[in-house]
């Protein structure tokens, strides 16, 4: 039986097709789960996707957090299953408390879309376990309030911990050290701003997003749930394995 | 007892304000000279029915603290006063 992934679908998510379509394009069943109901539907995996969750107003997430679904998905989250917050869906995971810290509007006040050059520093997270450190991925990014910031010692723990796992090479918005993806300290729960379902094709320009989300049905369809093999030792040697998921990728080893 | 509050939501000091630095750079050249510590935020208005101004300022400081505010980037202050009678 295939993985069967989750899609929250807030008033006001627009991403919510595209990641669908990509996890149905890697084989997994796509389920959309409605905001006002309570439930992950026996999901193996949830992903949070972007848009703009009831408007954004207040702020990104603040009302979000608040809908029936996201009490379901924390409770998921909190029995280790593999939760996966892209753009706004990571500021609704921030909201909700799942993840640490905010995000902020964007350094020089300036909407960004465009493509960044991300850099993997961690494989060791449900969106990363497939893809070896230092691997550069080139994803878009579309988003007014990415700029991550925390509480001096919540970075600290990020950091020692090796929370961060993605970074931006050339930091678009004026997050916090270079911070584009975090994650739990369960390494179950990863939220970032770039968006690997639109990087999921040659078509699209990259296809370098197909290595994160096939790593996260991975997670969800792991034998060893909930502590699936992203949370094994962090001197285990992770293959790169981008150019047999990938296809035909655009990414390169970092030098 | 009605209360009419009025919560100030200001972002903490050190965070990025692009919005006060860029209202702050375009003053110059409306010819307000001496204008600098531009900072914007949000003003919340509601009334809320509670039996005393101390429960109702405990009320708003839970309503600020788990939803106006994000306490991680932003301060929040009230005004609390006794409003006018219906």
């Amino acid at each position: 039986m295939s993985v069967r992934v989750g899609v929250v679908v807030f008033p006001g998510s627009n991403c919510e097709r595209d990641a669908a379509k990509v996890m149905t394009s890697l084989g997994a069943q796509a389920e959309m789960l409605w905001h006002a109901d309570a439930s992950v539907q026996d999901c193996d995996a949830v992903v949070v996707p972007g848009g703009f969750a009831h408007g954004d107003y207040l702020r990104p997430g603040a009302i979000a957090r608040f809908s029936p679904v996201m009490s379901a998905v924390a409770a998921f989250a909190d029995a280790g299953g593999p939760v996966v917050g892209i753009c706004n869906g990571f500021q609704v995971l921030t909201e909700a408390g799942l993840l640490p810290g905010a995000l902020q509007k964007n350094r020089g006040l300036k909407f960004l879309c465009t493509t960044v050059e991300v850099r993997v520093e961690s494989p060791r997270s449900v969106l990363t376990s497939r893809v070896a450190p230092g691997t550069i991925l080139h994803i878009p990014v579309n988003h007014f309030e990415g700029n991550y910031t925390c509480a001096p010692s919540t970075l600290r723990e990020l950091q020692s911990d090796e929370r961060i796992i993605l970074r931006y090479v050339d930091n678009p918005n004026g997050s916090i050290d270079d911070i584009a993806g975090i994650c739990s300290p369960g390494r179950n729960v990863v939220g970032l701003m770039p968006h690997p379902e639109r990087a999921s094709d040659p078509l699209l320009g990259s296809a370098d997003g197909v290595a994160l989300l096939s790593s996260l049905l991975d997670a969800a369809g792991g034998p060893a749930k909930p502590h699936g093999p992203w949370a094994q030792d962090r001197d285990r040697e992770m293959p790169a394995r981008l150019s047999t998921a990938a296809g035909t990728p655009s990414s390169r080893q970092a030098s | 007892m009605k209360f009419d509050v009025l919560v100030e939501i200001r972002l903490r000091p050190g965070i990025a304000d692009p919005q006060g630095a860029t209202i702050e750079r375009a003053l110059p050249a409306l010819g307000f000279a001496g204008v600098s510590q531009v900072g914007v935020g949000k003003a919340i208005r509601f009334t809320l029915d509670a039996p005393d101004e101390a429960e109702a300022r405990a009320q708003v400081e839970e309503l600020c603290r788990r939803f106006l505010a994000n306490p991680v980037i932003e301060d929040s202050e009230m005004s609390l006063s006794v409003g006018a009678a219906p």
